[in-house]
């Protein structure tokens, strides 16, 4: 997994509650059977006045020139910031492949949706909650100032404004540290076998029609 | 000590080690697979050298891209039009081939769409984990089981250790006591409870569905509550063990065999919340007071009763809410006030994980006996679950009576709940659906779904609008079991 320690970027304001991942990757897309590739249809409903499908050349096709990340001075952001439950849906982890594949590596959002909260932080991307509040005013400064920009420090937790104030988040520790680390948990997991086959014993002890005999 | 939920009980029949973080690593017992969220799970196990942990806890079959007309599935894969479609079917296919995973293929008659053959072939069990690539596997909770979706990361993770890195969530019970109205069925308490609880409120939970009115209900109803869990927030959903749990998974195919059928049954006894047992949050809803529900919205909390009207924005709560609301009805091509009675459908589908299992059907047939979708419908489908869902239909009769009707009876897949096979909506058609989610283009570019139990589906099939099923047809019950010929 991509290492992520401390970011600094353009920050790209995305007004709307309750973004579904179906508008963040729409599903004609999730047919690839690759992870990468995704960025340029993200939010493809959004972005393009078109219909979107797999193999077109996005360049081509006509941009909706009111959307956010449409705007000049949104050209090159990084972090996004949105609100409510952003990424509710399905499971699909096209979702933070696009996100992560578009150039985004931090989101900020009053609260996001379980799965996606799940699969974005497997794939580099720091997921970061504020209150409602704090997340206005974040929204406010992005949209008066150009060019505005976020500092985020995953060590020390702070993400620091163009005006200096700094504002600390929380973060689950396994997490940071995996982050940190550009941990693969399937490797950390695996080292825990023995514990795993342990458990499978008794398990299959206690609960032996939960293992299928072959054929 | 104050007793444990279902919840807690799974967690702690599962957990294999807590760790010092404050994450626990828990066994899965059951590994559901399809063709869309995990081509990249095998590809990274290949690259990493890895084998799946243990191959017998893994079934697969592919779902959400196969074809549903029978001239198409009569050439198997080959009749998959959309090469790239084709490509992740056959990637399936050749991944359970080269691992060794048990797979019902294209025209096997036990393929399906994931959600509904688990549990119909007893693959799920009451205390088992199971998770699956995608978010409807909150489905299988219906049969006391902890049952979540998971990203494709997780898919491999599951697949390389047989266990998951996981938080413990909290608790909410949903109550739901009393009796339904006739003609109101499972898919109208959901949708009520996700009107009362947003798509949001059950964020970080694990939803128990209790009371008389969840206890009343088959494993079929149980199963399309639990189902749309996930669009409550909440990635997990429950009911509690009883005799219709029993009864149901009684002889199927991955069902105990008769040794250990006893001891098993007795084991799935205490999967019930202790009635001292604490919730985070409690939430109740009176069964009498739910009317057949319709979505008017582009989110699944969007939603009010048949008698109801289109909402204004400016009554809907804060700015930000508002502004959906606006935005929703500009997608939808709906006017506050509009009444729900005259939204004028276009396309009516019948089917996904959520209602096309044989109750679903029956419950659509019963209302679609003897009448006519109207002419102002251009396209009326129905979509069984399974293949043996569409068998046993077809031995009730239920086939003849939809295409008496004018509905086209199709082969089994998810079909146009997220149309990535061929099953789609044009910009701007409003189509009753019966899938889980409104999500704009959701079945297709610029498509308006609005989500509704099967029999109000049908009823507005035969109407060409929405209308009140309770009113539609001269005494005759939607959810009437008595008068359904058995086969």
């Amino acid at each position: 997994m991509r290492q992520f320690d401390r970011h600094q970027g353009l920050v790209a304001p995305m007004d709307r509650a309750n973004v579904d991942t179906d508008l963040i990757i729409p599903k004609q897309f999730l047919k690839s059977i690759k992870r990468t590739g995704f960025g340029p249809n993200l939010f493809d409903e959004l972005r393009y006045l078109d219909e979107g499908y797999p193999g077109q050349d996005v360049a081509k096709r006509p941009l909706n020139p009111d959307f956010v990340l449409n705007q000049p001075r949104y050209q090159g952001a990084s972090v996004l910031l949105a609100r409510r439950n952003f990424g509710c849906g399905s499971s699909r982890e096209h979702a933070p492949w696009a996100l992560e594949d578009f150039g985004f590596r931090v989101i900020i959002a009053p609260s996001f949706a379980d799965i996606f909260f799940n699969n974005a932080f497997k794939n580099g991307l720091l997921l970061i909650t504020f209150d409602e509040a704090t997340v206005d005013r974040l929204f406010q400064e992005a949209e008066a100032e150009e060019g505005y920009r976020l500092d985020v420090d995953l060590e020390k937790q702070q993400v620091t404004t163009p005006s200096g104030e700094v504002l600390t988040f929380e973060v689950d520790p396994f997490r940071k540290h995996c982050l940190l680390e550009g941990l693969d948990d399937i490797g950390l997991t695996l080292k825990d076998a023995d514990a795993i086959e342990d458990f499978e014993a008794r398990h299959r002890q206690a609960r032996p029609w939960l293992f299928r005999q072959a054929g | 000590m104050a007793g444990q939920t279902l919840y807690d009980k799974l967690w702690s029949r599962h957990l294999v080690k807590e760790r010092d973080d404050g994450t626990a690593l828990i066994y899965i017992d059951r590994h559901l697979l399809h063709e869309v969220t995990s081509p990249q799970a095998f590809e990274g196990l290949r690259l990493a050298g890895r084998k799946p942990w243990r191959l017998d806890t893994n079934l697969a079959t592919p779902d959400h891209n196969v074809p549903t007309t029978l001239k198409e599935r009569s050439e198997g894969n080959a009749g998959i039009v959309d090469p790239v479609s084709r490509i992740q079917v056959e990637t399936l296919d050749d991944n359970c081939a080269s691992f060794g995973i048990e797979e019902f293929r294209i025209n096997d008659a036990r393929q399906g769409i994931v959600h509904v053959v688990g549990p119909e072939q007893g693959a799920t069990q009451p205390g088992m984990t199971v998770v699956c690539g995608d978010s409807h596997t909150a489905t299988h909770g219906a049969f006391g089981a902890l049952a979540h979706g998971i990203g494709t990361s997780e898919v491999e993770h599951v697949l390389a250790t047989q266990c998951l890195i996981q938080r413990k969530m909290k608790n909410m019970q949903v109550r739901v006591e009393g009796e339904l109205g006739l003609g109101v069925t499972a898919k109208d308490i959901v949708l009520a409870v996700i009107g009362k609880i947003g798509t949001a409120g059950g964020t970080g939970y694990a939803i128990e569905f209790a009371g008389s009115a969840i206890r009343d209900l088959s494993m079929e109803g149980r199963m399309t509550i639990c189902n749309m869990a996930i669009e409550a927030g909440a990635r997990v959903g429950l009911v509690a063990v009883d005799e219709t749990t029993i009864e149901y998974l009684r002889r199927r195919p991955f069902a105990p065999s008769e040794e250990h059928w006893d001891a098993a049954v007795a084991d799935w006894r205490e999967l019930v919340s202790d009635d001292d047992a604490p919730f985070d949050k409690v939430v109740e809803l009176d069964a009498a007071e739910i009317e057949p529900q319709v979505t008017w919205g582009t989110s699944p909390e969007m939603v009010a009763g048949v008698g109801a009207q289109v909402p204004d924005p400016a009554a809907a709560g804060d700015e930000t809410v508002q502004r959906g609301v606006s935005r929703a009805l500009e997608y939808m091509g709906l006017q506050a006030g509009q009444r729900i009675t005259d939204i004028r459908l276009d396309k009516v589908f019948i089917g996904s994980c959520t209602n096309s299992r044989i109750e679903d059907l029956r419950e659509a047939a019963r209302v679609a006996e003897g009448r006519k979708v109207a002419d102002s419908i251009k396209l009326a489908m129905v979509v069984p679950g399974s293949g043996l869902v569409k068998r046993q239909a077809e031995e009730e009769g239920l086939d003849k009576i939809f295409l008496e009707a004018g509905f086209e009876w199709r082969e089994p897949g998810c079909s146009m709940c997220l149309a990535m096979n061929a099953d789609k909506l044009g910009t701007g058609e409003h189509c009753a659906s019966t899938s889980n989610r409104n999500f704009e283009g959701r079945q297709g570019y610029g498509g308006r779904t609005h989500l509704v139990s099967p029999a109000m589906a049908a009823a507005a099939a035969i109407a060409g609008h929405f209308v009140d099923v309770r009113d539609f047809g001269a005494g005759r019950a939607a959810n009437d079991d008595s008068q359904v010929q058995e086969a």
